[in-house]
């Protein structure tokens, strides 16, 4: 009886272990780890495209992962890690594209579309509101009374 | 209202499908290469069979076609015959043999015929890395001064030589003749 809860308990713990040992760092601080946190969240995953590499369960992500890893252990900084990896995979890697003049527009383009769309609102604002007080100051004394007999006659069951 | 600005929604719409229609055809996992234009990154590493250690200088002196393939990946089988189709040819081929299982690689060589000269055993994936493999097959076409110039993500079949690879080689083939 002893020897199968021995046997139990061991498998347990070995099994637990076994199961931690598939993605877990250990790191020198808590400054490293939330570093490895945010690099793993900003670089993208390339062949499941629309995961970042923390998030993915691809072989390549688990690569990147010990990749970034090991070279924080050789303490490289954020620059270094994520040139490291553009070098091999492109600008596509990062969740968070360098300011560049390929990406000028994915930066501010969404900035120019609102303010290109608050012009035209207040051009259309300004003008509709120029037009209506402008029609209805110079209508003449015979312009108002004809308006005052279309409108009557409009509802003549009243 | 001016006249010009009762066409401009129709502009819009035009310019947008535009943009739509060639969204169609876009294909988002190819990813263009970082590395082309860049020389072969260095490595040290054991053949497949095991002989000898290969380098970076091993792949120089030839244009070649370099395959990143696994026995784990099933496009690799479907494109393993044309592969041997082109080696027959005279068409040079070297492998990386990618995160592999030794035995089960050379196991596979021998059942469905050999179309590489060089194979190198990438079993960590440390040459992939560098070379920014996300996926196998894929085919880089190396000059002969060891400069990466064009890669092919997917299987290689007759069109995808015809069209994208055969011309390419063929001039760097004529580049290479002195």
């Amino acid at each position: 009886m002893r020897a199968w809860f021995t046997a139990l308990v061991l498998g347990i713990t070995l099994a637990g272990a076994a199961h931690a040992a598939i993605d877990t760092y250990q790191f020198r601080d808590q400054a490293e780890r939330e570093r490895y946190q945010r690099l793993t969240k900003e670089l993208r995953c390339p062949k499941c495209q629309n995961q970042d590499i923390a998030d993915s369960n691809a072989p390549i992500a688990a690569d990147l992962r010990r990749e970034i890893f090991r070279m924080l252990g050789e303490g490289k900084d954020n620059q270094q890690i994520v040139d490291f990896m553009v070098d091999r995979y492109g600008d596509f890697v990062r969740y968070k594209p360098a300011l560049t003049s390929r990406t000028w527009l994915l930066w501010f383009g969404p900035g120019l579309l609102l303010a290109g769309g608050l012009v035209v609102m207040a051009v259309i604002v300004r003008r509709r509101r120029g037009a209506t007080s402008g029609a209805a100051e110079h209508l003449s004394p015979a312009e108002r009374e004809r308006l005052a007999h279309l409108l009557k006659k409009d509802h003549p069951h009243d | 209202m001016k006249r010009w600005m009762m066409v401009l929604p129709l502009a819009v719409f035009l310019l947008l499908a535009v943009f739509l229609y060639k969204g169609l055809f876009l294909k988002p996992d190819e990813l263009p290469s970082a590395m082309i234009g860049k020389p072969f990154p260095s490595f040290s590493l054991q053949s497949v069979q095991g002989e000898r250690t290969l380098t970076e200088r091993d792949l120089l002196g030839k244009p070649a076609l370099v395959n990143v393939w696994g026995t784990w990946c099933p496009s690799c089988k479907v494109e393993h015959p044309y592969l041997n189709q082109l080696a027959e040819q005279g068409v040079v081929i070297h492998g990386i043999n990618y995160k592999d299982d030794n035995p089960a690689a050379l196991k596979w060589l021998a059942e469905f015929h050999n179309p590489y000269q060089l194979n190198i055993d990438d079993a960590q994936g440390t040459l992939g890395l560098d070379l920014g493999v996300y996926g196998a097959p894929e085919t880089f076409l190396v000059d002969a001064k060891g400069v990466i110039r064009y890669k092919h993500v997917g299987v290689v079949d007759a069109t995808v030589w015809r069209e994208q690879l055969a011309p390419r080689y063929q001039s760097l083939l004529d580049e290479a003749r002195p």
